[in-house]
């Protein structure tokens, strides 16, 4: 339970980070948080050969304010500053709602946003608020700036698009659009404990009330976030009621979906939770859009 | 180099301590071995059990998933650290042993460390605010009942001792 031996690097700039990540990219891991990664090397799971702690960086710790009301925030921001900053739940309620489900108190202390989006578990709940969102990733390497659209970040169990000598240093997050309303929620065993599924939706609503965009996106229902394209389409033109609510939970969680099961839950029942979680959560997300709307 | 390694300056329980360790040393295994502080214990080393909880920078986080370099320059409170002296236990200590909040007292540390900065921003917690607190602690003994009323007589002692 103890890591096997590796070399220590601890860069104090953005600039000497990006360096390292090409000389070293190959054959090190970045270390961010650690509360994925710490545990797979002390399992031995992981054996690199070199860590670059990305923790003296301070220029990736920040929340900003950006064009157009976005919010940008540095890689390495932890999820507790997140939940206690004052933007977040003006611009991104839905990451507010999200942050306290994310393990315990003492691992969000250590654990950052950057860290999680690119570890790319499924069953994490960052990835998932960053496709509902549609955030914006900005990568950096000695080849200069790259930007990634969300929905071509995430390729795989614990595979995405960066490449290993790019560091990610900024998510930017679009601003709520008024009359939206958004909802997170999980089913977990334990209160912390990795969820059995969640779903976080968005609902938008017109002047009439009628549905004009929305969207469903899953964790533990598959190799990475999973959006629920056809059950969103599903509500999208109507005014939201309980049938259609309960006619987007089925179609995500009948055809959309495709969770593994586990210890925790089988299939069925992580499909029977991502219905009931789903109807709770477009039910929730309307009433707050039509709050906003009101407002 | 493989397993070059690194010195270490940090400030732990208030007085400064320099070592040399190897990249891969846990900063719980440094704590226990290279400084003797055993009161900090190691149950899981993955992060889920909570007995290795410790205040850094005065922040509750796991030690078992940080490295001891990575302390260099911080500031680190262990369990030893919190009473006053061998005569007068810390507040939330005292109200432990007086209201049966312990048994075998492993998961003890962990709970204190946790509650200490808990408490420390939540003065007058309801009952679910400090079961959500101690949610990333596990004991084994206790069936959390009295932990959550040492937790509550702890705060109105504090309470009562800061008015």
């Amino acid at each position: 339970m103890k890591p096997a031996p590796f070399e220590y690097l601890a860069p104090d700039s953005l600039e000497e980070a990006v360096s390292l990540a090409a000389q070293h990219g190959d054959h090190a891991k970045l270390l961010a948080g650690g509360q994925s990664l710490i545990p797979a090397m002390n399992f031995r799971v992981v054996q690199p050969a070199m860590l670059i702690d990305l923790n003296r960086v301070t220029e990736l710790r920040y929340i900003r304010q950006s064009e157009g009301g976005a919010l940008a925030i540095g890689s390495m921001t932890t999820q507790h500053e997140l939940e206690i900053d004052g933007l977040v739940p003006d611009r991104v309620p839905l990451l507010s709602e999200a942050l306290p489900h994310i393990a315990h108190p003492q691992i969000r202390n250590r654990g950052t946003l950057g860290g999680s989006l690119v570890h790319a578990d499924p069953a994490a709940e960052l990835p998932v608020i960053a496709l509902a969102c549609g955030a914006r990733l900005k990568a950096r390497s000695l080849e200069g700036e790259r930007w990634i659209e969300i929905g071509d970040f995430f390729q795989g169990m614990f595979m995405t698009d960066l490449a290993p000598e790019e560091i990610l240093v900024e998510v930017v997050l679009p601003p709520m659009p008024a009359g939206t309303g958004w909802s997170f929620m999980e089913a977990s065993r334990r209160r912390g404990d990795y969820a059995m599924m969640g779903v976080a939706a968005l609902l938008r609503l017109n002047g009439e009330g009628v549905c004009t965009s929305a969207r469903l996106v899953y964790l533990n229902a598959g190799d990475g976030p999973v959006d629920a394209r056809d059950a969103s389409a599903s509500l999208l033109g109507s005014k939201p009621t309980a049938a259609t609510f309960e006619e987007a939970a089925s179609i995500a969680s009948q055809k959309e979906i495709d969770p593994f099961g586990n210890i925790h839950a089988t299939v069925d029942f992580q499909r029977h939770l991502a219905h009931v979680l789903t109807r709770r959560a477009l039910e929730q997300a309307s009433g707050r859009a039509q709050r906003s709307k009101a407002n | 180099m493989q397993n070059e390694l690194h010195t270490v300056r940090l400030t732990i329980n208030g007085k400064q301590f320099e070592r040399d360790v190897e990249p891969r040393t846990l900063l719980s295994d440094f704590l226990r071995h290279e400084i003797g502080l055993t009161g900090t214990h190691v149950g899981c080393e993955h992060g889920v059990c909570g007995a290795c909880t410790i205040l850094y920078d005065d922040q509750p986080v796991r030690s078992c998933l940080m490295l001891a370099v990575q302390a260099s320059g911080h500031a680190i409170t262990t369990v030893e650290g919190l009473a006053k002296d061998l005569k007068e236990l810390h507040p939330l200590q005292q109200a432990f042993w007086e209201s049966h909040g312990l048994q075998c007292g492993f998961c003890t540390p962990g709970f204190l460390m946790t509650l200490v900065a808990f408490l420390d921003t939540n003065p007058n917690p309801s009952e679910n605010q400090i079961r959500a607190a101690i949610s990333g602690n596990l004991c084994r003994c206790t069936g959390y009942q009295n932990i959550v009323k040492a937790v509550q007589l702890a705060a109105e002692q504090m309470r009562a001792g800061a008015a």
